[in-house]
């Protein structure tokens, strides 16, 4: 079923590059001067193919948006400079003109239609996290996060590793400051996994920016999500749902290994819980 | 205010002076003054909270409180500058103007609404004293979801209960005004010829009866989980947490129309004044403002889109929220081509109702991001949210606030305020805001959480730009508080007519007007 509602509609990259083109060609300069922090400046483009098509949605929505400021604000800057009494103008009288009214309603619903195809389109792909090929139950408590490999039968408790002298200022503060945990949570790249999101106690969310992936951690119910990361890596991430005193002290840390590297750290892994 | 007000007073009612003049007092200017003094003094309190928040944000690391206070500060930050400034300000500017702009004496229930008032201050004080209680303020955030607003201490049943009297106060005032809109009109005065500030009101009044008592509905339940053994939010009683959210939620999204609809009508009166030309479409606004009303009761769940909702039911709330965008839109269209052609002067209301238009359409762009659902997986929970809601609330709903106290302080009081330093106001409040609230944009893009008191290290910079401009901004309005008492103690005299372009039935009367406002109706032609 998705995949005929995706062949349906029109080849989705090609639109959002030539959209991106063209607004980038109107806004060069402003954009280049943004490229030069961009990281710290943008949502993160990615490391799987759904974060790029959702970097892709978020670019194409932000310059429809940037587009529609600069029509309308454009108009108002105009009046304002143009239309001051100062400049000896008289006001005119007009204060009604269905036709214009029609038009500024049936315009802004065709570019909202034109929104909501792509945005359906990645959303159904989201969504579908059948065929997988290994799953892992990710639980949320206060104030860590365990994972447990359910094909493996083996699990285990992830906390902060930053420690508590760098966040009192008592000592210097690392390169991953508040993003890094003494185990990660490690996967195989090329790898469709399905990930079971719980949580213990209160609610949490589990997020990483650059799978962009987020859902709730929720007692008492299990969501479901998936990911497959082409680029081996390290990507961290953070507790984005508030769960109390150290909400902001339960970071994420995804390890990519290549499939070979994680079998072998599987073995590892089961062999030290047969132990 | 009022009490130049009073010297007008046609001498047939006993008025006590002093503090107890304003205990009993059952005078729609007096009740307005009392709403716009409290909203003042919170919007100050909430302002200390929010500087607090951004001292602790100013660089990594822990410097200044503790984590859990840091969350208590977050939580009553919202709930008083929600409750206790936004909703009394609307409610004050509506006491003072409904009954000037439809020509009634007062409003329709006198007593009920000095009751809706004096429930507030008894309701803030509770709100505010749970700080010094057992266990600490509420530190759940101010959306209460549990199962985590059940871990606060004693605070939890005072929380509920001042939010009950909110609930209350509200509801009683939203009574008042529609029964003023709807019996106390001057002859002439039909429906599609009230102000739209009238029209905001009255549409705003029927979201605020309609989920006050969503809200109280869910708080009680909150109670009851936490004392009396009930399990609606406990899976393992086989409740449900996600539900309070459904249940917040629905109360939540019209509330923040609650909180933005009387704006527009502040907005829709100050443009076609300062351009001299009449409002552009008045029958559509007044039909876009019904439809954001109505829309915004099945749009809720877009603030759950990562709860794990089925896809149609996600798609379904994306569309609708998208939809919301049509009849926003339509507004500012109708504000620009107010302005265009006009011949405009730019006294500080002005100043506040173009910023607000160009800052309130920023906050509808972020808006209009976080509806598209994929994207939200990426936004939500992160500063970019926190970044979109302050762009809608304070050059928002406060900037409208503003605007219209400048726009209606000569008439109130009888004195212009001074243009220079209101001006100054503006450009200071304008420069600040945008420093505070547009980095967080980018930080919240990068993928920094909202509501922790801690950050990583990439997040720095734009976290100290932000505390600076939370600074300055608060500072500025220092200046609002010192022109608003200067321009009641004295300064040159208004006209009747105040502002060249005003038009309107309010206008007609004195400055100040008198006591009772219009004894003998007015004829509207
Ligand atoms: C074009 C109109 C608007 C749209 C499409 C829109 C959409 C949204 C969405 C989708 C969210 C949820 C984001 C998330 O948590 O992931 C949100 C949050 C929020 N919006 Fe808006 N919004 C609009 C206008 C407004 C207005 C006018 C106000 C108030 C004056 C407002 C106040 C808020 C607040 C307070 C939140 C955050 C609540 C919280 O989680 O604490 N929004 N908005
Ligand atoms: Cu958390
Ligand atoms: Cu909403």
């Amino acid at each position: 079923m998705p995949e005929r509602i995706r062949r349906l509609l029109p080849n989705l990259k090609s639109i959002l590059n030539l959209r991106r083109l063209a607004a980038g060609a109107i806004l060069l300069p402003v954009a280049s001067a943004a490229l030069a922090g961009w990281d710290t400046l943008n949502m993160p483009v990615g490391v799987t193919e759904v974060s790029r098509i959702v970097y892709d949605l978020h670019m194409l929505i932000f310059w429809i948006c940037v587009v529609i400021g600069i029509v309308v604000f454009g108009a108002m800057f105009y009046s304002i400079l143009m239309h001051r009494k100062s400049r000896g103008v008289t006001a005119a009288t007009f204060h009604e003109s269905t036709t214009v009214e029609v038009i500024w309603t049936v315009i802004p619903f065709i570019i909202l239609v034109a929104m909501a195809v792509p945005a359906t389109a990645t959303l159904i792909k989201m969504e579908d996290s059948g065929q997988s090929e290994m799953t892992i139950k990710i639980t949320g408590y206060q104030w860590l996060w365990r994972y447990d490999y359910l094909d493996h039968d083996f699990g285990f408790y992830s906390f902060l590793s930053t420690s508590r002298d760098s966040i009192r200022d008592r000592a210097e503060k690392g390169e991953h400051y508040l993003l890094e945990v003494d185990r990660p949570l490690v996967i195989p790249t090329n790898t469709k996994i399905r990930l079971l999101v719980t949580a213990n106690d209160v609610i949490h969310a589990w997020w990483v920016p650059d799978l962009a992936l987020k859902r709730d951690a929720i007692p008492g119910f299990i969501n479901e999500l998936w990911t497959q990361i082409d680029d081996p890596g390290v990507y961290r991430g953070q507790c984005a749902e508030l769960c109390g005193r150290d909400h902001g002290f339960m970071p994420i840390e995804v390890h990519a290994v290549p499939p070979d590297e994680y079998r072998a750290w599987v073995e590892k892994q089961t062999a030290s819980v047969a132990e | 205010m009022s009490e130049i007000a009073a010297a007008h007073d046609d001498h047939h009612d006993y008025h006590p002076s002093g503090l107890w003049r304003w205990v009993t007092t059952t005078n729609h200017k007096d009740i307005g003054t009392l709403y716009l003094w409290l909203a003042m003094i919170m919007f100050f309190i909430g302002g200390a909270m929010a500087l607090v928040i951004r001292t602790e944000l100013f660089s990594p690391g822990l410097q200044f409180v503790d984590p859990q206070f840091f969350n208590s500060m977050t939580t009553l930050h919202a709930l008083v500058m929600i409750f206790g400034v936004v909703m009394p300000a609307f409610t004050g500017l509506a006491n003072w103007q409904i009954p000037l702009m439809v020509g009634a004496t007062d409003m329709a229930l006198p007593r009920l609404n000095n009751w809706s008032f004096w429930i507030l201050p008894f309701a803030f004080a509770m709100l505010l004293s749970t700080m010094f209680m057992d266990g600490g303020g509420p530190a759940g955030g101010w959306t209460l979801y549990p199962p985590l607003t059940l871990q606060t201490g004693n605070a939890l049943p005072f929380v509920i209960f001042s939010i009950h009297f909110m609930g209350m106060s509200s509801i009683m005032g939203a009574i008042n005004i529609i029964a003023t809109i709807v019996n106390m009109r001057a002859p002439g005065m039909h429906m599609m010829k009230m102000p739209l500030f009238v029209w905001t009101w009255l549409i705003t009044a029927f979201l605020l009866i309609a989920v006050m008592p969503v809200l109280a509905g869910g708080v009680t339940m909150l109670l009851t989980d936490k004392f009396f053994g009930t399990s609606f939010f406990n899976a393992a009683g086989g409740g449900d947490p996600v539900m309070f959210q459904h249940i917040f939620w629905f109360f939540g999204h019209p509330e923040v129309y609650i909180l933005i609809l009387p704006s527009f009508g502040v907005v829709s009166s100050i443009l076609p004044t300062f351009s001299r030309k009449p409002l552009f479409g008045y029958s559509s606004m007044v039909y876009a403002t019904a439809s954001i009303a109505f829309l915004s009761f099945v749009v809720w769940a877009h603030h759950m889109f990562t709860v794990g909702m089925p896809l149609a039911g996600e798609l379904f709330f994306m569309f609708a929220t998208m939809l919301i965008a049509v009849p926003t839109g339509v507004k500012v269209f109708n504000w620009v081509a107010t302005m265009w052609r006009g011949s405009m002067t730019f006294e500080t209301p002005m100043l506040f109702a173009i910023g607000f238009i160009i800052m309130f359409t920023i906050g509808g762009f972020s808006g209009l991001m976080l509806a598209i659902v994929p994207a939200d997986f990426q936004y939500h929970d992160s500063y970019f949210v926190v970044a979109h809601f302050h762009y809608v609330l304070v050059p928002g709903s406060i900037f409208a606030i503003m605007a219209a106290v400048y726009y209606w302080l000569p008439k109130w009081t009888g004195n212009h305020y001074p243009e220079r330093l209101g001006k100054w106001h503006f450009w200071l409040s304008t420069i600040f805001v945008n420093l505070t609230f547009f980095p967080m944009h980018f930080v919240g893009l990068a993928g920094m959480p909202r509501r922790i008191p801690d950050y990583a290290l990439q997040f720095a910079d734009y976290n100290m730009l932000a505390s600076i401009g939370a600074f300055g901004f608060g500072f500025a309005q220092l200046l609002f508080l010192y022109i608003v008492v200067v321009t009641i103690r004295g300064g040159e005299k208004a006209t009747d007519q105040v502002w060249e372009g005003a038009e309107g039935l309010e206008w007609t009367l004195p400055s100040p007007p008198p006591y009772h406002s219009f004894t003998t109706p007015p004829v509207v032609r």
